[in-house]
C-alpha cells in the first residue's frame, strides 16, 4: 500500500515500537505458561527441563478436576442456550417492538456488566442460600445466563441492525404471520449472530470465577472455583496444564466466532449493496 | 450504515410489534433479571439498612473507621492507576490498529481479543508464576543486573496494578480503536500540510476526536477495577486489600451481612452514578468483535 509521505518519521517508529511492545505484554504471560506446563519438574520453570505430559495426565486422573470440568461444561451449555434464547427475544423486542420504559430496560441490559461481580456474587450467595440454590446446576445456570445476557443481547442487536428489515416486510405483506416470518426469514439471516451469542455466553459461563466462587458448595463446584482454590493453595504445575488447555479452548472459540462473523458479513453483503453503504 | 435509513427501515412505519408482543418477548429477560439480579441486590441492601432495625450505622462505619477508609482510598487509587496505565499502553496500540488493515489488523485484533476472552484466572495465574520470588521476572531483573537478589514482587500494590492493567487492557483498546478508526486519515494529514507539527496535529485534531473512545474505555476500566476481585485477591497481600476482598472477608469469614451490604451499597452507588452519567459511552458490542 502506498501512502503519501508524511511527517513524524521517528514519532511513527516510536509509536509502532510501543504498540508492538504492548502486544507482547498482552500475549506473553499466557504464552509462557504453555511451555512450563510440559516440564517434568515439580516446580514451574522456564525454559522447561524436558518434555512431559505428566501434569496433563495428573489432571485427567484427578476426579475432582474432571468433575469440576464436567459441571462447568453442563452449566456453560445451559447458560449458552438460555442466554441465546432469552437474549434473542429481548433483542427483537428492543429493535422491532414498542417498549414502555425503554430507558429502564436498557439500564437492566447493561446492569450485569457494570455492577461489579463481587456485589452480584455475595448478593446471589445470600439469596441462593435461602432458596437452596447454592451448588445446584439450576443456580449456576441462572446466574451465568444473567451474566452472559448483556453480551448475547448486544451481539444479536448488532446482527438485527445489519439485516434488512424490508425482507421481513416482504414476508409480512405476502401474508406470513409474525412467527413464520421470524422462523423463515429473520432467524436464518441473523443465525450467525445468534450462534456467536451462544458461543460467547458459553465461554463467559465456563470462565466465570467470582459468582461461582460464592455459590459453589463443597462437592458441586465449577472449574474456575476449583482453580481458585488450588491457586490460593500452591502454584502447582497441574494448574499450568489446565491454564494451557483453557487458553486453547479460548482460541478455538474465537476462531469459531470469527467464522460466524464472516458468515454474517456474507449474509449482510446484498443489503450493503442495495442500501448503497 | 447510513444513519438516515435505520428508523424508517427498522421501525417499520406502523408495522412494528405491538406493546403486548414486545412485553411477551421481554418477559423471560425481565423475570430472570428480577430473580437473579434485582432481588439479590435488593435483599443485600435491605440487610444493610433495615436489619435488625432501620439504621445507617453500617454505612457510617464504612466512612468513619480508618481501616475501611483506607481500603476505599486504596481501591479508588488502584482503579485510577489501572485506568491511567491501560490508557497509556492502549492508546498507541489502538492507533496502530486503526491505521492497519488486512492481515496486520487481523493479527493485532487477535492479540487484543484473545486475552479479553481468556479466563481472568488463567491470566492472573500467569502473573503469579512470572512474579514469584524465583519467577521469570526476577530472573530477568537479575540477569540484566538491575537487582542483585530476588525482590518481592508478588503481594505488592505495583503487582496488583500491573496484573489488573494486563487483564483490563482490551477494555481500553477496543473503544479507543473504534473512535480512532472513525477519524478520516485526511484530517491529521490536512493539519500536517498546513504546517502543524506531528505532535500538534495529534493534540489539536486526533486527540479531541478520539475523546469519546477514551471516555468509554476509561469508564469501563475504572468501573471494572473498582469491583475487581480475582486479581487483587490472589496477587495482592493483606496489605493491599481492596473493597471486593473486604466484602468477601465480611461474608465468608465474619458472616457480617449488614456491613457487607453497606460496602456493596457504597460500591453500587458509585457505579450507578457513573453509569447514569455516562450511559451513552457503554457500548458492549465492541467487546464481542472489532467493528
Amino acid at each position: 500500500m502506498t501512502r503519501p509521505p508524511r511527517g513524524g518519521g521517528p514519532g511513527r517508529l516510536l509509536l509502532h515500537a510501543v504498540a508492538y511492545a504492548v502486544v507482547v505484554f498482552l500475549l506473553l504471560p499466557t504464552i509462557l505458561v504453555a511451555p512450563m506446563s510440559v516440564s517434568p519438574e515439580k516446580y514451574l520453570q522456564f525454559p522447561p527441563a524436558g518434555f512431559s505430559l505428566r501434569w496433563y495426565a495428573a489432571y485427567f486422573a484427578d476426579r475432582e478436576w474432571i468433575e469440576a470440568t464436567l459441571f462447568s461444561a453442563q452449566a456453560g451449555l445451559i447458560a449458552a442456550v438460555g442466554a441465546t434464547v432469552v437474549g434473542t427475544m429481548a433483542a427483537l423486542a428492543l429493535v422491532r417492538g414498542r417498549v414502555r420504559g425503554r430507558m429502564v430496560v436498557e439500564l437492566l441490559v447493561v446492569g450485569p456488566v457494570v455492577v461489579p461481580h463481587i456485589a452480584l456474587a455475595v448478593a446471589m450467595f445470600l439469596v441462593f442460600e435461602q432458596l437452596r440454590l447454592t451448588g445446584t446446576l439450576l443456580g449456576f445456570a441462572m446466574a451465568h445466563i444473567v451474566l452472559a445476557l448483556p453480551f448475547a443481547i448486544f451481539t444479536v442487536l448488532a446482527a438485527l441492525y445489519r439485516f434488512d428489515a424490508d425482507l421481513e416486510m416482504a414476508a409480512l405483506s405476502c401474508g406470513a404471520g409474525r412467527l413464520r416470518t421470524f422462523w423463515h426469514v429473520t432467524l436464518p439471516m441473523i443465525l450467525p449472530g445468534v450462534a456467536s451469542a451462544g458461543l460467547f455466553a458459553f465461554i463467559i459461563s465456563f470462565d466465570e470465577a467470582v459468582v461461582s466462587f460464592f455459590i459453589s458448595d463443597l462437592d458441586r463446584k465449577t472449574l474456575p472455583r476449583k482453580m481458585f482454590e488450588d491457586i490460593d493453595f500452591d502454584v502447582s504445575p497441574v494448574l499450568a496444564a489446565v491454564a494451557t488447555m483453557l487458553s486453547l479452548l479460548t482460541i478455538a472459540v474465537l476462531v469459531l466466532g470469527h467464522f460466524f462473523r464472516q458468515m454474517a458479513d456474507r449474509r449482510a453483503a446484498p443489503v450493503a449493496e442495495a442500501g448503497g453503504r | 450504515m447510513s444513519p438516515g435509513r435505520r428508523p424508517a427501515a427498522f421501525f417499520l412505519g406502523g408495522r412494528h410489534l405491538s406493546e403486548a408482543a414486545s412485553l411477551v418477548l421481554l418477559a423471560p429477560f425481565l423475570i430472570l433479571l428480577a430473580i437473579v439480579f434485582l432481588l439479590p441486590l435488593g435483599t443485600l441492601i435491605h440487610e444493610s439498612l433495615l436489619v435488625p432495625q432501620p439504621t445507617l450505622a453500617n454505612y457510617e462505619r464504612v466512612f468513619v473507621e480508618p481501616v475501611y477508609l483506607r481500603v476505599m482510598g486504596r481501591t479508588a487509587r488502584v482503579a485510577f492507576y489501572v485506568t491511567l496505565v491501560t490508557l497509556l499502553l492502549g492508546y498507541p496500540l489502538a492507533w496502530v490498529m486503526a491505521r492497519s488493515s488486512g492481515l496486520r489488523l487481523g493479527l493485532l485484533a487477535a492479540a487484543v481479543l484473545l486475552p479479553l476472552w481468556t479466563s481472568v484466572l488463567v491470566r492472573t495465574y500467569a502473573w503469579m508464576v512470572l512474579l514469584q520470588r524465583n519467577g521469570l521476572v526476577n530472573e530477568w531483573l537479575q540477569a540484566l543486573g538491575i537487582v542483585d537478589a530476588p525482590v518481592k514482587l508478588l503481594y505488592t500494590e505495583g503487582a496488583v496494578v500491573l496484573a489488573m492493567s494486563h487483564v483490563l487492557l482490551p477494555f481500553m483498546v477496543l473503544p479507543v480503536y473504534s473512535a480512532l478508526k472513525g477519524i478520516p486519515e485526511d484530517y491529521p494529514r490536512a493539519a500536517l500540510m498546513l504546517g502543524a507539527s506531528p505532535w500538534s496535529a495529534f493534540r489539536e485534531v486526533v486527540w479531541p476526536l478520539s475523546l469519546p473512545g477514551v471516555a468509554s474505555g476509561s469508564l469501563m476500566v475504572f468501573l471494572l477495577s473498582l469491583g475487581f476481585f480475582v486479581t487483587p485477591a490472589l496477587i495482592g497481600g493483606p496489605q493491599q486489600m481492596m473493597i471486593a476482598t473486604l466484602v468477601s472477608q465480611q461474608v465468608r469469614e465474619l458472616l457480617n451481612w449488614p456491613f457487607a451490604g453497606a460496602l456493596v451499597g457504597v460500591l453500587l452507588a458509585f457505579v450507578l452514578a457513573l453509569t447514569l452519567a455516562f450511559n451513552r459511552f457503554i457500548r458492549i458490542e465492541r467487546f464481542v468483535g472489532t467493528r
